[in-house]
């Protein structure tokens, strides 16, 4: 057994297969410790949010300026709401305004913002401009208002008694803040999704719950599948025929299909993560139970088994101690196998609408799902759906190397 | 011939058992589960709905249209004739178009969709993979990594980043859909031109899926078969190494086929949710909208014609793997 485990990483895709999954189990282990949010908690307004540091405004206006005299703010400052895109767009209404093209230089600043000032009219109806660009040229307008000031900003509060506006301080353009002294900062490292919850908090709690419904599905199935296995293999006869009928049965009608008629048969109201994953399991013992009767068939009539049985040990204690060592190897691979196709299998329901309530917890399906719904993927929110893909990807990535580790260690002949 | 007729009423039998089968299932399962559908559905019809005998009234016209109110028995020889005569019933949520209807404008799409992606793949696959194990070394090294990240990529996952590349970002394809949204399906150039461009993104998806696990199977056989006993015979006799990879490839390729029957109804699945990214108008897309519209009837139909699908699929190929491998015959002849 030690001997087995140690020849066991020393077959490299093993080892990282191994290290890739134990990564993921150690983050859904170690991030709830040091980040205590609900995972399903709505704490931004609006949908998807773009990774990134979130600073209260509120706040950084009350903390103490720093003077910083740095020469490219004033640029990156147009380049941020002028970049080559506004330009080009600048001088495509310019020109559809009835201005020269060769009167425009997309590249000298001051003067294109002149012209555009000048002409620019909201009202103006352009024909042949859907409603969508005129609205885009209002916004890119009010965007540029004031780009050019060298003035700071005025902060002010109203006065109750005379209802005016008083100054209390100025913004200057030279102004920073150091972020660690702004009480409020936000840091979302995958930003927030359609609902406006933090995406990683979510991501973190999401690979457990997959990860638990792999495993529960994964357990259940093997362990029928091992059962029916041995059963049908040891005992062969009647018992074997019957078992086979229900296998063969099982391997042509698509296991997908049973699952959806199942889920939706429970109804939404009572599918919880493990109900999902002990219907995934009932549904995907077929491979294990074809795999471990074959082996049990050939191992059946070996000497030593026939030893045992002169002996007079009972069946099941000939299975256990017979049979059993002989095949463990094979049902370690099954299992991880199963695993892996546990959490694909919840993903691909999850998907249909079928998944999992979305009230309790949220597992990878679910999150592609309301990634899915809210088009983020035609949408350019890459943080939404890319993150889940990976995480899937990996999972059964790592299942897969340690699987085909194992394959390698106790099957010689595919060693390379 | 007399072993491969044996055979071929063998798989014949198996077949039609089968297929009562999953009829049986299809019928009995969602009958079985604790609480009583017809129940749940006027549950669902009646939100909102605030007078009793109104809710009575709904779960009275739903027992007799499901026809739950008579015996299991009678209900199961109703369903039976109905099928029969391709009378799915009565869609709930595109009401009141017949269920067989909503699934006669749907069911080409995946069959033409899936089956040339599914086998297209399959033959990539088992070539890349045979080269791999003749050819090794690098060959070998790049794509083994490549496939075995691949194909474990679920579909939907390659489906949205093909659809993000190709689609949203490059331009090249139109990112959901048959055909373009304002056109009416007729055979002119500019319809079939968009049913083509359309078609490539699912297409592509669903082949790359495949191709990675087909490519995983065949490199372990073909590596099994190259080091087996006949394989190191005829080295030594001198046979062309052509000639020997013939054989090799030809051997490997048989349990191949078995694998492709056993796991047409993964593929199947896998390609059904792929669909649904592409809100591609096939019947993957057509349980989506009957889960959203909780419409039971089409949901029931539509698993059903799945599973005939696969079970007519699955037959055809083992039909023709009668043919290529002669030790079926000689198995049956005895």
């Amino acid at each position: 057994m030690k001997h087995t485990i140690r020849q066991v990483f020393h077959s490299p895709k093993f080892v990282v297969g191994f290290c890739i999954f134990m990564a993921m189990v150690l983050l859904v282990i170690l991030y709830p410790l040091f980040i205590i949010d609900d995972p399903l908690a709505i704490i931004g307004q609006g949908t998807f949010f773009e990774p990134g540091i979130y600073v209260n405004i509120y706040d950084s206006i009350g903390s103490s300026p720093y003077t910083l005299m740095l020469d490219d703010a004033t640029q990156k400052r147009i380049d941020n709401k002028l970049g080559d895109e506004e330009r080009l767009a600048l001088k495509e209404w310019l020109v559809v305004y009835g201005i020269p093209e060769n009167e425009i230089n997309i590249q000298d600043t001051e003067k294109l913002l002149k012209q555009w000032v000048n002409n620019y009219d909201a009202t103006l109806k352009i024909t042949g401009m859907t409603n969508a660009r005129q609205r885009y040229f209002v916004r890119l307008n009010d965007s540029l208002n004031g780009l050019l000031s060298k003035e700071g900003a005025i902060i002010a509060v109203i006065d109750p008694e005379t209802d005016t506006l008083e100054k209390t301080d100025t913004v200057e353009q030279s102004d920073y803040v150091n972020i660690s002294q702004v009480p409020n900062v936000r840091v979302f490292p995958l930003g927030t999704d359609n609902f406006g919850r933090d995406m990683l908090t979510e991501l973190v709690s999401a690979i457990g719950t997959s990860l638990m419904i792999g495993l529960v599905a994964g357990i259940i199935a093997t362990l029928i599948g091992l059962i029916f296995g041995l059963l049908g293999g040891y005992m062969g006869g009647l018992m074997d025929d019957i078992i086979m009928f229900i296998t063969n049965l099982f391997t042509v009608i698509p296991s997908f299909v049973l699952l959806i008629l199942i889920s939706y048969s429970i109804g939404q109201a009572q599918r919880g993560a493990v109900t999902i994953a002990v219907v995934i399991g009932f549904t995907s013992w077929v491979w294990t139970a074809r795999a471990v009767r074959a082996q049990v068939v050939s191992l059946r009539n070996r000497d030593h088994v026939n030893l045992s049985k002169l002996s007079g040990h009972s069946i099941v204690y000939i299975i256990l101690a017979d049979i059993l060592p002989y095949i463990a190897s094979y049902v370690v691979m099954a299992l991880i196998l199963q695993i892996s196709a546990g959490i694909l299998a919840e993903a691909g329901l999850s998907i249909l609408g079928l998944g999992p309530k979305t009230t309790d917890v949220p597992t990878l399906g679910l999150m592609m799902n309301w990634a899915m719904i809210y088009s983020a993927h035609l949408m350019g929110k890459w943080w939404a759906y890319f993150p889940v893909i990976v995480a899937i990807a990996l999972i059964s990535f790592s299942m897969n190397l340690m699987n085909t580790g194992l394959d390698q260690v106790f099957n010689p002949a595919l060693r390379d | 011939m007399k072993g491969y007729l044996k055979y071929f009423v063998n798989k014949m039998v198996w077949f039609l058992v089968t297929l009562v089968c999953a009829f049986l299932l299809n019928f009995f399962l969602p009958r079985l589960m604790p609480g009583d559908p017809v129940a749940v559905i006027t549950q669902r019809v009646a939100q909102g709905m605030s007078s009793q005998a109104g809710i009575q009234k709904v779960y009275e016209e739903y027992s007799n249209l499901f026809g739950t109110n008579k015996p299991l028995s009678e209900q199961f020889i109703l369903y039976m004739r109905n099928f029969a005569k391709g009378d799915l019933g009565i869609s709930f949520s595109k009401y009141p178009r017949p269920v067989a209807d909503v699934i006669a404008s749907s069911i080409w799409w995946t069959v033409c969709l899936q089956f040339p992606a599914i086998i297209v793949g399959w033959l990539i696959g088992n070539t890349l993979g045979a080269l791999a194990a003749y050819l090794k070394k690098g060959f070998d090294k790049v794509l083994m990594p490549i496939s075995i990240l691949v194909s474990n990529f679920p579909a939907f996952g390659m489906a949205v980043i093909l659809l993000v590349i190709f689609g949203v970002g490059l331009k090249w394809f139109p990112t959901s859909g048959g055909y373009g949204f304002d056109l009416v399906p007729t055979f002119t150039w500019k319809f079939i031109w968009s049913v083509i461009v359309h078609y490539q993104l699912p297409f592509w998806s669903i082949v790359t899926i495949a191709i990675g696990g087909q490519a995983i199977g065949m490199r372990s056989m073909a590596i099994y078969e190259l080091n087996t006993d006949y394989v190191k015979y005829s080295r030594f006799l001198g046979i062309h190494d052509r000639k020997i990879i013939g054989y090799v490839f030809r051997n490997a390729m048989l349990p191949q086929v078995t694998g492709l029957v056993l796991s047409i109804g993964t593929m199947v699945s896998g390609a059904l949710v792929a669909e649904i990214i592409f809100s591609y108008p096939g019947l993957g897309s057509t349980i989506l909208t009957a889960v959203m519209g909780q419409d039971y009837p089409l949901i029931s139909a539509t698993t059903l014609i799945i599973t005939l699908m696969v079970l007519i699929s699955t037959f055809i190929i083992e039909i023709l793997y009668g043919f290529i491998d002669p030790r079926i015959k000689a198995a049956q002849a005895d």
